[in-house]
């Protein structure tokens, strides 16, 4: 019985000799991944356990990202309480200040997630990576700390879902018009606790940006990873930034998937996804029409370079609606520097935009770009729960770097053909 | 290991944001967490619920972020187990990672009603609606994560094991 790409990478990390899907298997992970918000918890259970130096260090990532640049004394008490424990351990992969950006757009960028890896992250969205044809799967803040001092983690071994794009995509269509239009068919619980292999022509022809917005929201269909077998794109990525050996997977032929299901990209618009689940996707002309206060650009979903130059084609040369705040966050300082020198920056604050550090900020309604009461945004990102940007009586839709930046001009959600004829 | 008390009920999807907001994620202090426990989803909540009630939901409890703060808050508050049609994934590892019983259950996610008075054997996995004298059987609990609840949590279980 062949094997699909998950079950390749789980069988390279375990020492268990055959498994099914179902069974509870110990696994050895490449990377553990934490931010401010989720590392204090695992630290404090390390620090509880009386273990002076943990034995994995070097497989440890931490990022500064998400109440940072520190928005109050508690937040900064808490990257202080991670900076201290990353010094003291002699963590080498610390990215604070101005070496912090946001992790899932910063840890591909520099290298540190591979093809074949096996990562856990103390935040849901570590299956961005699947994208780069790794197991990449959220876990909470005790996983971390059991895998700082066993190198290890626990893993219930998931069925695997495939999911094919046929066809091409239409003007204005991204990964994640793509990955909401899947959302909305399977549902917020359509994925859980499964994989959910992701390929076809359409997402060959998806530039890693695209790929990594798609995967990045597995989880908002309940997956425990989301994972496209990595191709001569992706190597093109990954070999220049890779500082270890990497290995490919692909799925057998005759590997066992629980279920397959066809897209066709004739018929996928760019989507809106409404509050206040990630499941409420509608294409572009059924949105109808709903007034914004706020746009948000960026985030770990679309705060790549890739992202900004969708926008800055169609902010150049025309102005944000008057009273709508458009808030734009470069993901990490190297896209921040590229959108600089590429003169991205300069289309938006002609534009009236506002330009932001790179943090997660707004997404989870931390800082930068809180929305009042009544209020609407429309963001970039991968989350519209009640309350997510600020006050429970706002509400957050969700859409790519392209429909975002068009209703950032008309101030009501629009379509980019709407303002660029 | 008998569980009992009030149950308070929550609809499908509730998701971490509603369980503890990540405006209140400048701490990980359960004494504070538990303020503001169930805020989004019911304001009276944090007030109202007292030590041993029973957090009864539908499907998919605890979608989204990983934040452990989420079954911080549910422990910290007093709750002394949940009960859903299913849960999220990284709820359902971080529960048992941290000690909060969870119970999975499509009759008894459906069937009780705000405010019955409901028991649970942990160990068995019975549930009782005392209020409707209602009986169901929660499904099956893995090896392994029987061990991490009679281990007392992940932390526990390296200590006693030496490894996971």
């Amino acid at each position: 019985m062949g094997r699909t790409i998950a079950e390749k990478i789980l069988a390279a990390h375990t020492q268990t000799k055959s498994f099914q899907p179902g069974d509870i298997i110990k696994v050895d992970v490449d990377v553990a991944l934490a931010n401010d918000i989720t590392a204090p918890i695992a630290i404090r259970a390390v620090r509880q356990s009386g273990v002076e130096k943990i034995a994995h260090a070097d497989k440890v990532v931490f990022v500064l990202d998400h109440f940072t640049p520190n928005k109050d004394i508690a937040s900064a008490n808490q990257c202080r309480y991670v900076r201290d424990f990353a010094l003291q351990q002699e963590i080498e992969k610390f990215f604070d200040g101005g070496e912090a950006g946001v992790e899932h757009a910063l840890l591909p960028e520099k290298g540190l997630v591979l093809p074949g890896d096996l990562i856990i992250g103390a935040d849901s969205h570590t299956c961005t990576y699947g994208a780069l044809g790794a197991f990449a799967t959220g876990v909470g803040s005790t996983d971390l700390a059991a895998a700082m001092m066993t190198g290890q983690a626990w893993i219930k071994v998931p069925p695997t879902m495939k999911f094919i794009f046929e066809g091409e995509l239409l003007p204005w269509v991204g990964g994640k018009d793509l990955i909401l239009y899947l959302i909305g068919k399977i549902g917020v619980d359509g994925a859980l606790y499964r994989v959910m292999e992701i390929e076809g022509p359409a997402v060959s022809a998806l530039e890693l940006s695209d790929r990594l917005s798609m995967s990045n929201m597995a989880i908002e269909a309940g997956a425990k990873a989301g994972i496209i077998a990595a191709d001569g794109k992706t190597e093109a990525y990954v070999k220049p930034r890779a500082k270890r050996p990497y290995t490919v997977y692909a799925s057998d032929k005759d590997a066992r998937y629980e279920s397959v299901t066809v897209f066709d990209c004739a018929g996928i618009e760019p989507q809106v996804a409404f509050p206040h689940l990630p499941e409420n996707a509608k294409g572009i002309s059924e949105a109808g029409d709903v007034k914004i206060d706020q746009v948000v650009i960026g985030s770990c979903t679309n705060g790549r370079i890739e992202d900004l130059r969708i926008a800055a084609r169609i902010l150049k040369g025309k102005k944000v609606s008057k009273g709508l705040r458009c808030l734009i966050l470069p993901a990490t300082p190297e896209v921040y520097s590229r959108a600089l020198g590429e003169g991205l920056i300069d289309i938006f604050l002609q534009a009236g935009s506002i330009i932001g550090p790179p943090t997660c900020g707004p997404c989870l309604g931390g800082h930068m770009g809180i929305l009042a009461k009544g209020e609407r945004a429309l963001a970039t990102t991968n989350r519209n729960f009640v309350g997510r940007m600020g006050d429970p009586a706002s509400e957050v839709y969700l859409s790519g770097p392209a429909v975002a930046a068009a209703s950032a001009v008309t101030g009501k959600i629009s379509a980019p053909q709407e303002v660029m004829s | 290991m008998i569980l009992k008390g009030r149950a308070f009920r929550f609809g499908n999807d509730v998701d971490t944001d509603a369980i503890i907001p990540a405006r209140y994620l400048s701490t990980s202090d359960p004494d504070v967490l538990k303020k503001h426990c169930m805020e989004d989803a019911d304001p009276a909540f944090p007030d109202r619920v007292e030590p041993g009630d029973i957090i009864v939901a539908g499907k998919n409890f605890g979608c989204g972020s990983s934040r452990e703060h989420a079954p911080i808050a549910i422990k910290a508050s007093g709750v002394s187990c949940v009960i859903a049609a299913s849960f999220a994934r990284i709820f359902f590892r971080n529960s048992f990672n941290m000690g909060l019983p969870i119970f999975e259950s499509d009759e008894a996610s459906a069937a009780i009603s705000e405010g019955d008075t409901v028991e649970v054997d942990a160990d068995s996995g019975v549930i009782r609606d005392l209020t409707t004298g209602k009986v169901f059987q929660a499904r099956p609990i893995p090896g392994f994560m029987q061990e991490l609840i009679e281990d007392g949590g992940l932390m526990e279980h390296i200590r006693k094991r030496g490894g996971i």
